[in-house]
């Protein structure tokens, strides 16, 4: 073949094995979804796109396996940039054979896995498929499995990244459930590990796929997803934001931007209203301490009575937890601590200063959160906050009370700062709760219980409701006055920057999950 | 996005101090304790009812088998948890039952 015809010839098999089946792509696009290589070009950066293994194929020979040609066998793998950052993607393919996972699809996919984690680089994958390839048997099974092995091992050394844009199902869903950030997309995601059908046909239940796996329902009320967003496009651009947020790799810093004076003009303190037991938005506090008043809230709609996310102080990332006293009044319970758990051990894996912004009356009571194991949920976030070594910086709005104070990053679970606003109420619980139970015997004593009462709360609230008892014991750092907030915030970090804190020799620890 | 929980005034009481706040659909949702009545044998599992070991009547001892529930392709033993008599039965052999079904009762 004359150089000319071969290079002819490339172009011609290239074409093949790109072009997508007309059918397969207009039911795609029926659903409302993005073809594969559209979503990939959509996120990266424009033309970074360099595809590999575009021209394997599948050794399948059983079932009329060998007479079917899969274009790349269902998926595409490459690397690119994002705003100039570095990532390797995989994207399923739906159009061909369903995004069905074989073991030579499977392999592409545990090759880029391999990269990424050899060079150091954040791994994206875009989830779209019907499940496993069954006439490859058993090998396809080895199939995910060597993913799930792979995402295990990247755990912790590169962020990994999971878009749904369609069915995950069975098996499949394990592969996002080990990475650190899952996006979810409305009416187009659906994760389950048993479907509708095998619902209704074992147990008689009838459920649409949508109310049992759902974008949405994995955004609230599972506790699955991470982000979710109304359009593919949306989900793109949260994809593009925290990649911006994150280092490459667990020897990196994240990279800085341009620090810039938070926006909000709102001073902090009106935020907080006098009464403790009145709400309040604590994002408020959050966007008005953080650069830019740019906040990347981390599964908004799941456990909302605990705030997690991204901010930046003077150009660098940080991670941000906070108590919500507009949701359940900002106590902690089984969801909450195990959402910011979580949210703690990626940014300490990932060289991310952590502040801690703390308001909130307690643990919540309940037999449903003490039978649901409220104390092994809530014993991840002391040890998440207990385990970390990046710096790691605590600000007391208002209430920290009884377990609860020390569960949010107290001095004692090893906080290099902690600051206290005049208005902290520091004790073992709420004044109303504490009189009720010293003074019990003397209330029902009194002439006038009532007045009794209310004088002894008055008491407890004068000694007690403050953070001076705290800070003359050295549990409190310095008392803070709100607008302090960001320069007290911006210089522990600075100072900070080269923090070293060893830990004794161990293979790893055994956490409580 | 962002949620932004509507602020419909809404109250949660811990140690005696009521806070105003918003309730999650999960905590607004969830189910008082219903403590479990040991005269009332329930299914644990939705399946079939392969077979009935005993009858209204019969003395039964812990441990001892009282019907085989066919789920999740295992035919599940269901037996006594403590000394009881049985006073009704409430299921026949190839019914198909619900998760939390009425099976047994005891005296």
């Amino acid at each position: 073949m004359s150089l000319p015809k071969k290079m002819k010839d490339h172009a011609a098999k290239h074409a093949e094995a790109t072009e997508p089946h007309p059918e397969a792509a207009r039911k795609q696009a029926a659903q409302g979804k993005l073809q594969a290589r559209e979503r990939i070009t959509a996120i990266l950066d424009q033309d970074s796109f360099h595809e590999y293994d575009l021209f394997v194929e599948h050794k399948c020979s059983d079932f009329g396996m060998e007479k079917k040609q899969l274009p790349g066998d269902g998926v595409i793998t490459g690397t690119g940039t994002i705003l100039g950052h570095p990532v390797a993607i995989f994207a399923q393919d739906f159009t061909v054979a369903g995004g069905s996972l074989g073991l030579a699809h499977a392999r592409k996919i545990t090759k880029i896995m391999d990269h990424a984690i050899k060079l150091g680089i954040p791994l994206i994958g875009i989830n779209d498929s019907g499940g496993a390839r069954i006439q490859e048997g058993v090998n396809s099974l080895a199939g995910y499995g060597e993913i799930f092995y792979r995402n295990t091992l990247a755990s912790g050394v590169i962020p990994q990244l999971s878009i749904i844009l369609g069915p995950c199902a069975g098996g499949a869903v394990y592969s996002p459930a080990l990475t650190d950030f899952v996006f979810v997309v409305d009416k187009i995601s659906k994760m389950f590990i048993t479907g509708p059908e095998v619902i209704k046909t074992v147990l008689g239940e009838e459920i649409s796929m949508e109310d049992l796996g759902g974008a949405r329902v994995q955004a609230e009320l599972s506790g699955n997803a991470h982000f979710f967003a109304q359009s593919e496009a949306e989900c793109f651009e949260q994809v593009k934001r925290l990649v911006t947020y994150i280092p490459w790799n667990n020897r990196k810093k994240a990279d800085p931007c341009n620090p810039i004076p938070p926006r909000t003009q709102l001073g902090l303190e009106e935020v907080i209203p006098s009464e403790s037991n009145k709400p309040y938005d604590v994002r408020d506090v959050l966007r008005a301490v953080a650069d830019g008043s740019d906040f990347m809230e981390v599964q908004a709609l799941w456990a909302a009575n605990i705030v997690v996310g991204f901010a930046r102080m003077d150009g660098r990332t940080v991670g941000m937890v906070a108590n919500q006293p507009m949701v359940l009044a900002g106590v902690l319970d089984v969801d909450s601590s195990d959402k910011a758990a979580r949210f703690i051990r990626f940014c300490d894996a990932f060289n991310i200063p952590l502040v801690t912004f703390v308001d909130l009356p307690g643990y919540l009571p309940g037999v449903d959160q003490e039978h649901a194991g409220v104390i092994r949920h809530g014993a991840k976030l002391l040890y998440a906050y207990s385990e970390a070594t990046v710096p790691k910086i605590t600000v007391i709005l208002r209430k920290a009370y009884g377990g609860g104070y020390i569960a949010m990053c107290s001095r004692h679970l090893g906080a290099d700062f902690v600051f206290a606003w005049p208005c902290a109420e520091i004790a073992v619980m709420g004044p109303e709760g504490a009189a009720n139970i010293i003074f019990k015997g003397e209330i029902a004593a009194a002439a006038d219980p009532e007045a009794f009462r209310r004088e002894k709360v008055r008491e407890y609230t004068e000694k007690f409701a403050s953070p001076y008892v705290a800070a003359a014991n050295g549990h409190v750092d310095a008392v803070i006055a709100p607008h302090q907030t960001r320069d007290f915030l911006l210089h522990a970090l600075e100072i900070s920057e080269e923090k070293a804190e060893l830990r004794p020799t161990r293979k790893h620890g055994v956490p409580p999950f | 996005m962002t949620a932004t929980p509507k602020l419909t005034r809404q109250m949660i009481k811990l140690n005696d101090t009521v806070y105003e706040t918003t309730l999650t659909k999960k905590y607004a949702n969830r189910k008082p304790f219903v403590p479990k009545d040991p005269r009332r044998l329930t299914a644990i599992i939705p399946g079939l009812i392969l077979e009935l070991l005993v009858r209204p009547g019969d003395v039964v001892r812990p441990g001892q088998d009282l019907l085989i529930l066919e789920a999740m392709k295992m035919q599940n033993h269901i037996s006594a948890h403590d000394d009881a008599t049985v006073r009704a039965v409430h299921v026949a052999a190839g019914d198909t039952v619900m998760k939390g079904q009425l099976l047994l009762e005891f005296d």
